[in-house]
């Protein structure tokens, strides 16, 4: 009888195996990646060799197979928010990061993030900010995208805050932010009204060059 | 944060440039890194093996070893590189988790070893990865186990302060401690034994008397098997009091399954003691005595085996249920069909299903007794079918239960092969040390006749006593050396730590002692001979009298060189107890003493100082970086040099 039971129960797997190994294969396949030399990527970024040597060491210890998707990229960052969830956050870098929007983020594109954020001009700075602020890259931040990241920002704090967060702070936080940076009161922000208003923010500015002395 | 992402911290803090426009306060000043030196690569020598890192790929880990300033101490100048005298194949998982995160456990590495390499390395043991963590968990286990039965076996060892319940106790739960242990122990089983056989005599056909034939012989020894009946339950009940009086926890001791047994192995005694006058519940009376036989579970107690057998089928009592399940389900499905098939046929024994329960049973199980069987077509077909998966559904999880025994009783007998290696290891061991303390002993005399020589001016041209073996070895003796002159105490023998226990107590009766001391100068050779072993004695009883001057620890530490006339002895010497006879002839012969003092092979003319004395032995003396400790005194003429080890 349990024989019977065991014969049954034997087949069905049979029956999956074929297509399953096929798949297996295409996976393994597909990660592999090896970035351009070191002399393209020199001239493309504003990073020195030393440098992107560090970079890329670091890089590929993280992420052996020259390609990061976007789960790794959440663990990875993560990691340097244990108290909250920075899953969404991390979605919305990902997205920034991955220029060619092919769902992965490759050294290239790690590295040229990276060098606007580190070595760019203020212009390049904001206009970067504003490109990860717009979700959808249609050229306007709406009010419904603000919040998103807003919430997302504020979702890496985590629970125990103090003081202890309320509901409405990322939509208030959003009214401020719009209030400050929409001038024509339209109810999007353009690029031009973003950079322009930031430029003219102390605060702002002298933020921007906090980060200059990073790598 | 996570260090194993420290290379993306720059990335995380670049990144954060997205918070910027957004933010409503402003941003504090990002600390400054002072050190901006350029990766540099750093060599670790590891027992010859060089393993080269960045320095930043270290600092990952700040709180291990690695990590932080510690590996300072370990920076050799001349070849600017960190030297560690450790095993190389451990270090490589160790550098791997700084290099990525993840601390594996080679399966080839002792746990001990690697639990040290970890330790010294500062890394704890708990960030193992998942992948190799179950591995290294079990192994950890296994290890812990076996030390704790070797802490077992040496709680065996006599508590002090233990009462009397609690020394009941211990001997009802391990009968090889006491001899009264063991005797209780073997009658009970007896008794056991005795109980059982009795039980199943009972019921045997005696031969036939005039009045029935065939009487069992219970019925027809009655008084006997009354008797006998009655001594064992009172064994047993006295045994289960006293078991029940020791125990350390009253109420877990009778819920436990031995003392269940127990009782309910004299119970029906007791209830057909007070049974006895009713004949209507005679009948219950008769089935109670079936209870009897459980009696034979209290050999439990005395089997290992028995024991472990209970132990396996509690640990495989899942299998045991799926075994059980698929039972019944097979039985209740070829039972109903069975019914049917065989329904139609006349005369049938097959008369409903649970009477085609037995025939499924017995077929299932393969025992076909054949009292049952199918007549129709159908049946034989539906029947032979039954008997094949009968085989099938049984063999399936016997097998997990055979492994599981298998285990549990391999465990056991490594076990019982540990203790029986213990003791003959403790013996090596112990031999081992007290062959270095024999070595330190006699390299301490051989240091301190050296003393004596430089002492009297003697050419020691020829006549240097061997120094020690090796500059370790020396130094080694030096430093116990120190710890002696520390304490004003010194290592000595265990046979002249015997005497001088003895001595010591004998302090306290001078007179006494002055006796024996005398006693014992007038002692003819041969029987200090024969009491060689007991004659090292009288070098510290006889100190006494010989020079007064001691205090009993002076006594200790001063080694008296007196000459005395002697006979030419044989050189070579192999055991240290042997010097005793020498010493004890010495001091019979000459009334004169020397301690702890090896003698020499002959004592030449003895009016010249020391030098004379010593020429001649070198003659004689045998190799003497011999294994054994060769022995050799000085004497010398007519003076006691007293040499103080103080």
């Amino acid at each position: 009888m349990g024989a019977l039971m065991v014969i049954f129960s034997l087949q069905p797997k049979q029956r999956r195996k074929p297509t399953d190994s096929v798949e297996d294969e295409l996976e393994l396949s597909a990660v592999r990646h090896r970035p351009e030399g070191l002399g393209q990527l020199e001239a493309q970024t504003r990073f020195s060799r030393k440098e992107l040597q560090i970079l890329y060491r670091g890089f590929k210890n993280e992420c052996p197979s020259g390609i990061v998707n976007e789960e790794t990229f959440k663990d990875i960052y993560a990691q340097f928010f244990p108290q909250g969830d920075a899953s969404t956050y991390a979605h919305f870098l990902f997205n920034a990061f991955d220029t060619d929007h092919n769902g992965s983020v490759s050294f290239e594109d790690f590295v040229m993030g990276l060098s606007i954020l580190l070595r760019g001009t203020i212009q390049e700075k904001l206009k970067w900010a504003f490109n990860l602020y717009d979700i959808n890259k249609d050229g306007y931040i709406t009010k419904e995208e603000m919040l998103d990241i807003m919430k997302a920002i504020y979702d890496m704090m985590g629970k125990c805050t103090y003081p202890v967060l309320k509901e409405e702070t990322p939509r208030q936080h959003v009214e401020v932010f719009f209030q400050k940076m929409d001038k024509n009161k339209d109810g999007v922000v353009t690029i031009d009204e973003f950079i322009d208003c930031c430029q003219n923010d102390e605060n702002i500015m002298r933020s921007m060059h906090l980060f200059e002395n990073v790598l | 944060m996570a260090t194993g992402v420290a290379a993306w911290l720059p990335f995380a803090r670049a990144a954060a440039i997205g918070w910027m426009p957004v933010a409503s306060c402003p941003m504090p000043v990002a600390p400054r890194d002072h050190r901006r030196r350029q990766d540099e690569l750093i060599i670790l020598n590891v027992s010859g093996r060089r393993f080269q890192t960045w320095r930043t790929t270290l600092d990952r880990y700040p709180d291990t070893l690695l990590g932080s300033s510690e590996k300072d101490f370990f920076y050799n100048e001349e070849t600017k590189e960190y030297f560690f005298d450790r095993d190389p194949d451990a270090f490589r998982s160790i550098l791997n988790f700084y290099r990525t995160g993840k601390l594996h456990f080679p399966r080839h590495e002792c746990i001990s070893a690697y639990d040290e390499e970890l330790t010294f390395f500062g890394i704890i043991p708990e960030i193992i990865g998942d992948c190799c963590y179950e591995e290294y968990k079990d192994r950890k286990r296994e290890n812990l186990e076996r030390l704790q039965d070797d802490q077992e076996e040496n709680k065996d060892v006599k508590l002090p302060h233990m009462n009397f319940r609690q020394t009941m106790w211990r001997a009802f739960e391990n009968p090889h401690t006491s001899t009264m242990a063991l005797v209780f122990y073997y009658v009970t089983g007896f008794f056991i034994a005795i109980s059982v056989i009795t039980n199943v005599v009972e019921t045997v056909p005696c031969g036939s008397t005039p009045t029935q034939k065939d009487m069992p012989c219970g019925e027809r020894y009655t008084v006997a098997f009354f008797c006998m009946d009655t001594a064992c339950v009172m064994i047993f009940t006295v045994e289960y009091l006293l078991r029940l009086f020791a125990a350390p926890s009253r109420y877990r001791f009778m819920r436990s399954v031995m003392s269940i047994i127990d009782v309910v192995a004299i119970l029906p005694y007791y209830i057909g003691l007070v049974m006895t006058d009713n004949e209507d519940v005679s009948g219950a009376f008769v089935t109670l005595r079936v209870f009897r036989v459980f009696r034979i579970f209290k050999f439990s107690r005395h089997s290992q085996g028995l024991r472990i057998l209970g132990y396996t089928l509690k640990s495989c009592a899942s299998e045991l249920g799926f075994l059980l399940f698929s039972l019944t389900m097979a039985i209740i499905i070829f039972a109903t069909v069975m019914f049917y098939a065989e329904k139609g046929s006349s005369s049938s024994k097959f008369t409903s299903i649970p009477a085609s329960f037995w025939y499924t049973i017995v077929t299932m199980t393969t025992l076909g007794y054949g009292d049952m069987v199918p007549k129709t077509i159908a049946g034989k077909i539906f029947g032979s079918i039954c008997s094949l998966s009968g085989v099938l559904v049984i063999a399936l999880p016997v097998p997990v239960i055979v492994s599981n025994f298998s285990r549990i009783y391999h465990q056991n007998q490594r076990a019982d092969k540990r203790r029986a290696q213990k003791k003959a290891r403790m013996a090596r061991i112990h031999l081992a040390k007290s062959g270095s303390a024999n070595a330190f002993l006699l390299s301490k005399r051989n240091g301190l006749l050296n003393e004596l020589l430089e002492l009297t001016g003697t050419n020691t041209g020829e006549q240097k006593l061997p120094k020690s073996a090796c500059l370790l070895e020396s130094q080694h003796h030096h430093l116990l050396h120190c710890l002696e002159k520390t304490t004003a105490h010194e290592f000595v023998d265990e046979q002249l730590y015997e005497q001088n226990y003895v001595e010591a107590v004998m302090q306290s009766f001078p007179a006494a002692r002055r006796e024996s001391v005398s006693s014992r100068d007038t002692a003819t050779p041969t029987c200090c001979g024969r009491r060689s072993k007991r004659n090292t004695t009288l070098p510290i009883a006889a100190l006494q009298p010989g020079v007064n001057q001691q205090g009993p620890l002076q006594e200790l530490s001063a080694i008296h060189i007196q000459c005395a006339d002697r006979p030419s002895r044989s050189t070579s010497r192999s055991k240290l107890n042997l010097k005793a006879d020498d010493v004890g002839r010495l001091n019979c012969k000459g009334g004169r003493i020397t301690t702890a003092i090896v003698s020499l092979p002959s004592p030449p003319a003895l009016t010249t100082p020391d030098s004379d004395n010593l020429r001649g032995p070198p003659t004689r003396r045998p190799p003497l970086p011999s294994p054994g400790p060769s022995i050799q005194t000085t004497t010398s003429s007519a003076n006691v040099v007293k040499v103080s080890a103080l």
